[in-house]
């Protein structure tokens, strides 16, 4: 019996229904690897899975240092949203306030459901206006603002009105869609509406990029800006990490873009390209087989003899550097397995990096994945609408008059794909997975257990849901979406603070270490009694 | 204590009806309150006198939790109390919560511990949500009475509402005591109510001919009974108050499919 069907046997015929195309054992064939993903989560399975909100203000604009987001609604659902992320922003000279380090909230009570919240709103935008002076302000919508009516965008424009800032009302109320994805789609279209195209800022060279999807998670964007910069390419905006409004206006004006999270971002970079006429490359900086890769690609791509040869220069002294490093935790780790469960990217992209360390991964999955980032974006026109992914808005743009601009002509990028830039391209994850691995989307805790106890991976990367139980279960775990207060991963430095976690996580496996007394002896006493008992 | 809720389409009459019905019980010397869950706070306008108290929400809002039950209740014809929940202005916030919430502050004022024998809830026309639901879930309301007509609308929100009432009566203790027709002059009305609350399981409690005693009294702020006691319209209302206070037949509503209704509004000819 294969580790799929082990896992489908436990389940009642509905829920087996259900999961069976969710979950992929991979054959030595390329056929059928098809999977079914951004669909409702079954009531009552521990899903991992976040909400529209959590995407909308946790994960996209959250991250905008010097704009003061609020969470409009109850003040749960900004507390426990706040900081939860390590998004790390520093001040620099555009931005010379940083409000990440904040939480703003309505704090909305019983009267202010029951007589509506606008005015509540209006105030604690005044309030922050007060305190901080921020030169734009977004509302995040929690799932009772959306159940009374508050209209946020126009108290967004009655703001602009009064203060003449920018300020974007964002409808992301939690119960909307099926995961947090919804969010991210709904805060792409706010940024493209009202941020991105408003700022004349040139940049100052001509090989100028946006990283989109980048959330500088434990500094990893810094890394990757590090590496770029020292390669003579400019960095105009990490899209969301440690950005600000005032960089991201002039976003549109940028060379190229670079696409890290394709899930959360993928729509910006779809619209860049028809609206301004940027061209995107799927990047993974996380690795030193896929930086360098991904380096080349973006050298290919401008088609400069010295960016070239500048990125051999930095690539050759960053290896050198690091090279030693990573043949000690090679030398440890080498012949390991390991499992992923993340959101939607980093599945993929952990997979170069644990390649590099001489490891395996034999499960991936994603919470919030859609099928393309598992079976690339060759399969979207084939993706089925629903109600719910009907219910998140999806805008269209035409090309801008003023700035719409082709780097390229459609012959020339033909060409440039031929020589192996990949442009506007994202194969997914799966073609990257051997046969015998499992792949399952929008895994839950069951499944996590499951999958533990019959792949026996050495090392699983996941959430703080989940660490725990894994740890229990005797296998050792890092979270792959917060890195336990450690970080970056990213890059070529960042590959060897990964390698440094991951040798120390699986050679101080405490709770493998440790046999339970139940293992030898019941620790329930009890007696039959008189008459056989009831 | 007897915990009466009265629901209805919306513009049948259900806030005149009730508290021309409460007049008549007061007359009978019954201690009687009234509670209005409905935002736009009209429904103890003719016991009072006007439109007099601040509602219970307006003043939870301006003088927070800390409130007097004095503010909220005043006392008008015959000793009726009068309370109205309020609520938010059309198209902002959420009135059924305000209803909930209003009726969760009573409670906790003490409201309900005076020694009454009635209180009525004067409910806004469909249950749109679970907020106007709240005074017939449990330890509320156990009777409820439907103000209808011959109209059809009418009779469709009052199969409606009896799906609503049929689905906390099967979990709690709340019981149909019957439909109030509240006459619109439509040919063979008493007929047709009779037949549809006999096919919902119920009857019809009292017929309430249509008079312009009623509307005279209104634009005098005042009942018909308090207004004009020796119109035959008061006696109406008297009547209807003594089957109520005497009424025994209290079921959990069968509603009918659509298609059963329209048949029984066809035999009745109100399609033709």
């Amino acid at each position: 019996m294969t580790a799929r069907e082990k896992l489908l046997e436990k389940y009642s015929a509905k829920v087996y229904k259900n999961r069976k195309d969710h979950i992929l054992q991979l054959e030595e064939s390329d056929e059928a690897r098809n999977i079914a993903a951004n669909t409702r989560a079954i009531p009552g399975v521990m899903t991992a899975r976040g909400c529209c909100y959590a995407g909308c203000k946790g994960v996209v604009v959250g991250p905008l240092k010097d704009v003061c987001v609020i969470t409009h609604g109850p003040v749960g659902c900004g507390f426990y949203s706040w900081g939860t992320r390590r998004n790390k922003a520093r001040t620099d000279e555009r931005a010379d306030k940083n409000f990440v380090p904040y939480c703003l909230s309505t704090d909305m009570q019983e009267p202010d459901i029951v007589f509506g919240g606008e005015k509540k709103l209006e105030k604690a935008i005044d309030e922050a206006m007060a305190i901080f002076d921020p030169k734009c302000v977004m509302i995040c919508s929690t799932c009772p603002i959306g159940l009374i009516g508050d209209d946020v965008q126009a108290v967004a424009r009655r703001v602009e009105e009064k203060y003449g800032i920018r300020a974007i009302g964002y409808s992301c109320e939690g119960y909307k869609g099926v995961s947090q994805s919804g969010g991210h789609h709904i805060a792409n279209n706010g940024l493209m509406r009202y941020v991105i195209g408003t700022g004349d800022e040139p940049p100052k060279t001509k090989f100028s990029v946006n990283v989109l999807g980048e959330y500088n998670i434990g500094g990893d964007g810094w890394e990757e800006a590090r590496i770029l910069k020292r390669c003579g390419i400019e960095v105009l905006n990490l899209f969301t990490g440690d950005a600000s409004y005032e960089s991201l206006k002039s976003a549109h004006l940028a060379h190229l873009n670079l696409v890290m999270c394709h899930r959360s971002i993928n729509y910006i970079a779809e619209m860049m390209k028809t609206k301004y006429g940027i061209d995107w490359l799927k990047v993974n900086f996380i690795g030193v087989g896929a930086t360098c890769e991904s380096l080349r690609e973006i050298a290919g791509y401008f088609g400069d003899a010295g960016l070239t040869a500048r990125v051999e220069e930095v690539i050759a002294d960053e290896i050198g550097a690091i090279s030693e490093e990573m043949a000690y935790y090679r030398s440890r780790l080498t012949g390991k397995t390991a499992g992923i469960f993340s959101g939607g990217s980093r599945s993929h992209h952990y997979q170069a990096l644990l390649a590099d360390l001489g490891m395996k991964t034999v499960i991936a999955g994603y919470e919030f994945a859609h099928r393309d980032d598992y079976e690339g974006r060759d399969v979207i026109p084939l993706i089925k609408e629903d109600a719910d992914n009907k219910n998140i808005e999806s805008i269209t743009v035409s090309p801008d008059e003023r700035f719409f601009r082709r780097a390229y002509s459609d012959e020339e990028i033909e060409g440039l794909r031929e020589g192996g830039v990949e442009i506007d391209a994202y194969g997914g994850m799966l073609p990257e997975m051997a046969a015998g691995d499992v792949v399952v989307d929008d895994y839950n805790h069951f499944e996590t257990d499951e999958l533990i106890r019959t792949m026996k991976p050495d090392i699983f990367l996941s959430g703080i849901k989940d660490r725990y139980s894994i740890q229990k279960a005797g296998v050792s775990s890092r979270q792959i979406h917060s890195y336990d207060y450690s970080g970056p991963y990213a890059g070529f430095n960042g590959a060897a603070n990964f390698g440094r976690d991951v040798t120390m996580a699986l050679y101080s496996n405490a709770w493998g270490l440790v046999t339970p007394p139940w293992r030898h002896a019941p620790m329930l006493v009890g007696s039959v009694a008189e008459g056989g008992g009831k | 204590m007897r915990q009466v809720a009265i629901y209805g389409k919306g513009g049948i009459g259900k806030s005149t009806t009730t508290q021309n019905l409460t007049a008549g019980l007061g007359e009978m010397g019954k201690k009687i309150m009234i509670v209005g869950c409905d935002p736009k706070a009209d429904s103890t306008r003719l016991v009072l006198g006007g439109l007099a108290q601040k509602t219970v929400l307006d003043t939870l809002r301006e003088e927070g939790e800390d409130i007097e039950l004095d503010t909220v209740v005043k006392v008008g014809y015959a000793g009726i109390k009068g309370v109205e929940s309020g609520g938010p202005e059309p198209g902002v916030g959420c009135a059924g919560r305000g209803i909930i919430t209003s009726i969760g502050l009573l409670e906790r004022l003490g409201a309900y511990e005076e020694d009454l024998d009635y209180v009525f809830y004067d409910v806004l026309g469909d249950v749109v949500c679970g907020g106007f639901a709240m005074p017939i879930r449990e330890g509320k309301a156990q009777e409820i009475y439907i103000v209808c007509s011959g109209e059809m609308m009418a009779l469709y929100a009052a199969n409606n509402i009896s799906k609503g009432i049929s689905k906390y009566a099967n979990t709690g203790g709340v019981r149909l005591g019957g439909l109030i027709c509240n006459s619109r002059k439509v040919d063979g009305e008493a007929e047709l109510v009779s037949a549809v609350a006999e096919e919902i399981g119920t009857q019809m409690i009292h017929f309430v001919p249509r008079d312009n005693a009623v509307q005279k009294a209104e634009i005098n702020k005042k009942t018909v009974i308090d207004f004009s006691p020796d119109e035959p319209q008061a006696d109406e209302y008297r009547a209807l108050a003594r089957k109520i206070d005497g009424n025994d037949m209290f079921v959990i509503p069968k509603p009918m499919p659509i298609d059963r209704l329209e048949a029984i509004l066809m035999e009745h000819g109100i399609l033709d």
